[in-house]
Order: C-alpha cells, then structure tokens, then sequence
C-alpha cells in the first residue's frame, strides 16, 4: 500500500467543516457540468473547439475564464481575511489561527500566480499574434501544453481540500525555514511547492513562446521600432520571465530536497542558511510582479493613444524607459528585507536602485500626459480604467518610494502600510490595466462591444471600493497593525478602521458583479452591442484592421507595415482589392492536454511521496512529448476559396 | 515555398531550444550559487578536500570532453549520406555517457558508503545536488541520444532528425560546458587551491 499512496491515507481524506464543504462543492460542480455537457452532447464539442484547440484566441479565452473562476476563490479567501479581522478585536474571531493563515497564503499563491498571471497571458494570447500581423504563435504545441500546466497547477493548488485537508501556512513566498519539514510537517508547503512547480513550468514555455513568435514573426516590414507598446511590453515582461523563473524553480526545487531527503540548504540545523532562500526567493518574487505590471504598461499605452486619437507621445523614450523598469527590476529584490540585516551599505544601494525605478516609470507617466494633452479624448469603459490606474498608482508609487528608505522602511516593515502599498500597486496598476485592456479588446475576441454604462457603474464600484478597502489600512500600518493578524486587542482601537475596510471589500464586489453582469448583458444583447466594423475605437494598431470577431486565420492576407501606428497608416491610403492566398494552419492536438495531465500526476504524487505512481506518470509524459516529435503532420492547408467564403461572411 | 517555410520553421525551434538552454544555465546558477554560499557549512562532517579525488575526476572530466568531441563528428557528418558515419560517433558518444553516469554513481555511492551522506551537512547537500543536477541532465542526453540513434537507424538521415541532431549536440556541448564549472569551482578551487 505504502508504496502505491505513499503518505496518503484515510484519515486525510476530508473532516473538518471546511474540507468537507469544499470537497462538496467542487463535486458539485464537477458533476453538474459534466451533466449539462452530457444533456446537451457537447463533450466532442469542447473537446474538439477548445480543448485540444491550438488557437491562441481560444486558448486566451480558456486563461481568461480560469483566471476568473480563480478570482472568485482568491476574492473569497480576501473575504474571509477581511471579515475575520473585524470581529477578531480581542476574541479569537471565527477563524483559527492556522486555518487563516492558509488562506492568508492562499489569497496571495491564487491571485499572483493563478489570477494575474492567467489574465496576463490571456490577453497576450488573444492580442499579440494580432498586433505583429502573425497568424499563430511560434509553437502552437507550447501554447496549448504551457496553458494546460497553468490548470493543472490551479487544479493541484484546491485539491488539498480534498487530500490532506491543509495548505501553507507560511505566507505566499514560504519563507524558510518555517517553510522546512520541521516547523510545518505537513503537506501544505508541498501543495504549495509542486503546484508553483508545474504552473511555472507552464510560464517558463509560455515566455520562450512569445519571445519567438514577437522576435520571429512579425509581419514584413514591421521592424522592432515599429512595435505597438503592447507588443513592446510583453517582450520585455516575458524576457524577464525566462531570467527569473529559472531562479524559482531551482529554489523551490531544493526546498522540496530540504523536506523530501533531508537536505539541508534552508534548514536551522546542519548549516543550512535560511537567509539564502529569502535572498533567492524574493530575487524571482520582486521582478514576478514587474512581469505583471510591465505588460499593462503596455496596454495603458495603446488605450492612451487610441481613445486621445493621437498618436503615443515619446514612443521611443517609452521603450528605453520600459527596458529600464525591466532591467532595474532584478537589481532591488533586497528592499524586501532591509531588516534582515544585510549592512548599511547593501541596503543604501538596493534602497537607493528602488527609488530609480520612478524615474523610468515617471518618463511613462508623462508620455501618457502628454498624449492625452490635447487630444480628443473619449471617455470610454478602457479609458477610465486608465485614468483611475494614473490617480491610484501614483500615490501607491509615493509610498513605494517612502519604503524604499531604509530607515523609514524598518518602521514600515510588515505592517498593514506596506500591505497597502502593494495592494494600491497591484490592483491600481496590474488588475485595473488588465481589465482595461479586456474591455480594450473584448470586441476584437467576441464581436460584441461591452456596455459602456454598466462598464461604467463596475468602475466607479472599484475605484471607490478600493480606496475605501485600503485606505484604512495605511492609516492601520502606520498605527503599528501588522500583516498576517488573525487577532488584535480591542483596546488598541483598530477595529473601526478595519471594519470600514471590510465596506470597501463590498464595494469591491458589487464591482465585480457589475463586471459580470456587463459581459452578460453585453453578449446577451448581442444585436444591440455588435461590432460590425471590426474597428469600433478608432484603432491605430494592426489587430484593428480585421473584422471582428477574428476569424480563425486571423489575417486573410498580411499586409506590408509602412508605419509605426500600422493600421493608422493604412486607414489613409485607399483599400486595395485582397488577393486571397491558400494558408497554412496547425492542426489542434490533445498532446498538450496529456503531457501535462501526466505532469499533474507526477505532482500529486510527489507531494504524497507516491515514488513509484510519480516515476510512471513522467515515463507517460515522455512518452506523450515524443510521440508528437515525431509527428509530422501538424499543419493543413486552407484553401483560398475557404478564406474568401469566411471574409465574404463579415459582408467584405 | 515549401522548403522555406520548413527552414523558418527549423529556426525557430533552434532559437526556442537555445532559450531553454539559457533558462537550463540559470537554474545551475542557482545550485552554484547555493554551493559557493554553503561550501564551508560542513557542520563537522567533510569538506570538498577530504573527498576530492584528482585523478578520479580528471578522468571523469577527459570522458566528457572526448564526448563533445565524438558528437561534433557525428554531428559533422550530417549532410553525408551515409548513415554509419553519423552513427558511429554517436554510438561512441553514448558509450561515453554511460561511462560518465556509471563513474559519477561510484562517486556518490562510494560517499553514501563513507557516512558522508547529503543529510550530514549543508555542504553535502550542495554538493550533491549541484552534481547530481548535472548528472540527471547527462542521464537525460543520453537517453534522448539513444533514441535519436534509433530514429536514424530506422528512417535514415532525414530532415527532422537532422534538426534533432543538432538540437542533441547542442545540449550535450551545453552539458560539457556546465562541467567545465563544476571541475573548477566545486572541485579544483575547494580542493586544491
């Protein structure tokens, strides 16, 4: 038996109210879908156009809802934090300790990893082959299989409802060596490990990806300057992908070594040095989150630009300044920890790099000034998105700056003030750039414009909801409340600011209900919100030059880039009558959907120590990769006849 | 058009495996970088000098390089016609691989033996972990250079598995390149100077 389950076993089966509730519900879910699927014979459907589809427009869509369904799990477990820490003044709450601190490190792994992450890539898959004028990505095999290792690592991460009943209980970085086998002997540092593993596996592919398909596949004429900024800044985030993730892997690689063998890397005992994994983990963890925010960089560029109807100002010095926020960001990760103790003068100097970051990041703010001065500038749904990120991300970067002084920060360290702060920075800046850029380019994937009132009502919710939600808790942080605090005394009089916090989190979700409804709604009343032209903005970048929703080929014939703003240019000149040509296509493949269904495996069973299931489940996933090595056929031809039928469709 | 659109296609996955090689380097950077920090942490156990064996590892170190040399001469021979001569250099490299996993086996096996485990200290387990990675990365070369052997037995020198061929000695020189470190930093630098 020990050799099949390895540490598995009845008793982790589910037994307390919140395992058995999950476990509920998740079958619940499972079970209901697979009926409905069943009901209505769409299980060849699925499997057929999306599953196994190599798509980046589908396998964008699939990120976007998997983000999402993660959203509402990483919102619930915020829920749960905020609610506790207004009634826990002085009593224990409703929450053990433990069990908030799970969710406490929960709430961070989902919304980093599993939301952003996920949104990230989604938009990139849908919008990138579209700017560079490319009809696929450089592998669609990458694509499909780096997607598949993202669900897989999301389905790992909730799966310790069902198998063992406990997650980290060390905060989303599992910082050593509370992280060891010693102080938490449990499986949930291992949940954690192998389900960032594998999901990071999934980016590391996804990155090589992008940065082939932008490097290699732009269309004729559209050299590197000519990039639209989004295109810009997605090289840029994912090139700091490759550089970082590595440094993850390994790390979290010899963590495992540390609890599975014993080892002693990040132990207390037999010389290991904890201090090295916080230095190794935060030199990922501080550019991960400047490979959130870069992209949207980009995409606030392009809804600058189009809804001024000017061209971008400073295009150039925008790029040098991104690739200067890019190249900073892996030289400061150390103002995570000036009170480790690291000596005046490597903290003067890592202080002093993280203050250097605002220049670049203030050059991109003025560009966006002064594209916006006098422009014409329409107040659409991505627009105020935009406009709120320039109000919230400018006070959010203020008080970075305020951190970043060694000093100041010893005072500041892991209170509610720096908790605050990178919640103004990752909502304001990462979560309100891609929702912008998801009503940006909703029209361009579905054919339908989102409903610009309800989009409306969403933002205003969020923009009040947040500053209502966190701005008690820098008023908190500078009143001495720390993070990860499950309980308080009363007579310290914070529970006030803490339940105004918790009207905030409302707020937040009636924002988030009005985002659902809008989407609804929107394709719903589909006839009302159609976009017939394919350019319903105004566009100036290429993806706007195809009718929407875009069709599977994405572009019937690509077109020589005259220009910097691509489609702008064409817009100018008088259309030419297409010659349509036969083109060629990948064919979808299941392969993805295996090789990471035996990687899910080989997770599982390491995290239970099941040697012998892991061993046979990578054999599977060898297996599976070299099967489609050898696979030759992977593309098919549409002939031109077909592509004429489908622009004819859209009335061209 | 054809040939074109293949070539292009060739590129690209040279440019995707070189990617992956740089990420691969990374991740022993991490491992070096772990072993330079713990190198001294020998928590009273032994140190890189008690269990450097100079002759030993030259050796090991000799079968590497003459591996790299064996698969570029496969590696030449690829536009030839003749599948022996890309075969037979390949053969030799794989027999030079097991010979380089079978002496690396002794090596740990031999320490395990001694008492000098990974669980004794935090040197020990920067050792062998550093090592160790680089020995599931030659374990790994050498099966895919098996298979590749087959693959060109069995379908002859065709396109792909040029492409292959390429992309495996690649990795191989890669492989020869991380030792070359390993040699110096972990074990001439501790164990001699």
């Amino acid at each position: 038996m020990e050799i099949l389950f390895g540490k598995l076993t009845l008793a982790d089966l589910p037994h307390e109210w919140f395992t058995i509730g999950g476990t509920i519900f998740m079958s619940l879910t499972v079970i209901g879908v697979a009926i409905m699927l069943t009901r209505f014979h769409l299980w060849k459907w699925l499997w057929k156009e999306w599953l196994t589809s190599v798509d980046p427009k589908k396998i964008g869509v699939m990120y976007i809802i998997v983000a999402v369904l993660m959203l509402f799990r990483g919102g619930l477990d915020a829920g749960m934090i905020w609610l506790q820490q207004s009634v826990a003044a002085g009593s224990a709450g409703y929450l053990t300790g433990q069990h908030f601190q799970e969710i406490f490190t929960a709430h961070g792994v989902i919304m980093v990893f599993f939301v952003a992450s996920g949104l990230l890539f989604g938009l990139m898959n849908c919008v990138i082959p579209l700017q560079i004028g490319a009809r696929d990505l450089a592998s669609p095999l990458l694509n499909t299989l780096g997607f598949w290792l993202y669900v897989a690592g999301a389905i790992l991460l909730n799966l310790f409802f069902v198998f063992g009943g406990q997650f980290a209980a060390t905060g989303w970085l599992a910082i050593a060596p509370l992280s060891g086998i010693e102080y938490s002997p449990g499986v949930g540092v291992d949940y954690w490990i192998w389900s960032l593993q594998i999901s990071g596996i999934g980016t590391t592919i996804g990155a090589i990806n992008f940065v082939m398909t932008i490097l290699k596949m732009r269309a004729p004429g559209m050299t590197l300057m000519r990039m639209p900024m989004f295109t810009w800044a997605s090289l840029f985030s994912m090139i700091l992908v490759l550089t970082v993730f590595p440094i993850l892997a390994a790390t979290i690689a010899l963590l495992s070594l540390d609890r599975m063998f014993g080892m002693h890397f990040f132990t207390a005992a037999g010389g290991g040095n904890a201090m090295m994994y916080t230095n190794l983990i935060w030199m990922w963890g501080h550019p991960e989150v400047y490979i959130l925010m870069i992209p949207c960089f980009g995409i606030y560029s392009e809804i600058v630009s189009t809804f001024s109807q000017k061209k971008l100002f400073g295009y150039t010095s925008g790029v040098i300044s991104l690739l200067g926020v890019t190249a900073l960001s892996v030289l400061v990760w150390l103002h995570h920890f000036f009170t480790m103790g690291a000596g005046a003068n490597v903290n003067a100097f890592f202080g002093i790099m993280t203050m250097i970051i605002a220049i670049p990041t203030g050059a991109q703010f003025i560009n966006w000034i002064f594209t916006m001065y006098k422009g014409k500038i329409k107040f659409s749904n991505p627009m105020l998105w935009f406009l709120g990120f320039v109000a919230t991300f400018t006070i959010g970067g203020m008080t970075g700056v305020l951190l970043a002084i060694p000093p100041a920060d010893f005072q500041l360290h892991n209170s509610l003030f720096l908790v605050a702060h990178f919640h103004t920075q990752v909502i304001g800046g990462v979560l309100f750039g891609l929702i912008a850029g998801y009503s940006y380019w909703f029209p361009k994937i579905t054919g339908v414009v989102l409903n610009d009132r309800l989009g409306k009502y969403a933002f205003w919710f969020w923009f009040g909801g947040f500053w209502v939600s966190f701005g008690p808790l820098y008023i908190l942080g500078l009143m001495g409340a720390t993070r990860r605090l499950d309980t308080y005394p009363a007579s310290t009089g914070w529970q006030g600011l803490f339940v105004v916090s918790l009207i905030g989190f409302v707020l937040l979700m009636i924002g988030t209900l009005f985002l659902i409804i809008q989407a609804a709604y929107s394709i719903w009343q589909k006839k009302k919100h159609k976009d017939s032209t394919g350019d319903p903005w105004g566009g100036r970048t290429l993806e706007w030059s195809i009718p929407s929703p875009a069709p599977f080929y994405n572009f019937a014939k690509i077109s020589l880039v005259k220009g910097r703003d691509a489609f702008w240019e064409m817009k100018k000149e008088p259309r030419e009558k297409v010659q349509y040509e036969d083109i060629h296509m990948p064919k979808n493949t299941a392969s993805g959907i295996y090789i990471a269904a035996c990687l899910f495996v080989v997770a599982f069973a390491m995290v239970w120590h099941m040697f012998l299931v892991a061993a046979i489940a990578l054999v599977g996933a060898f297996v599976f990769l070299l099967r489609r090595s050898f696979d030759e056929e992977v593309e098919y031809k549409v002939s031109k006849e077909e592509v004429e039928k489908v622009e004819k469709s859209y009335g061209n | 058009m054809e040939i074109s659109h293949e070539k292009q296609n060739d590129e690209r996955v040279y440019m995707g495996f070189w990617i992956y090689l740089m990420t691969d380097l990374l991740m022993f950077a991490v491992l070096f970088a772990a072993f330079i920090v713990l190198r001294d942490s020998t928590h009273g156990n032994v140190g890189i000098k008690e269990i450097f064996n100079p002759a030993f590892v030259l050796v090991e170190t000799l079968i590497l390089l003459t591996s790299s040399f064996t698969i570029g001469v496969s590696h030449h021979f690829s536009e030839s016609k003749k599948k022996a001569r890309i075969l037979i250099p390949l053969f030799l490299t794989i027999l030079l691989g097991v010979a380089f996993i079978g002496m690396e086996f002794y090596e740990f096996a031999h320490l395990l033996n001694e008492g000098h485990s990974f669980t004794e200290s935090a040197f020990l387990s920067a050792f062998f972990a550093l090592v160790g990675f680089h020995g599931l990365h030659i374990i790994v070369g050498t099966l895919w250079l098996v298979i590749l052997a087959f693959h060109i037995s069995h379908y002859g020198i065709v396109r792909s598995n040029k492409r292959k061929l390429l992309l495996a000695s690649t990795f191989w020189h890669f492989l020869d390149i991380v030792w070359i470190f390993i040699f110096t930093i972990v074990y001439l630098m501790g164990g001699i100077i």
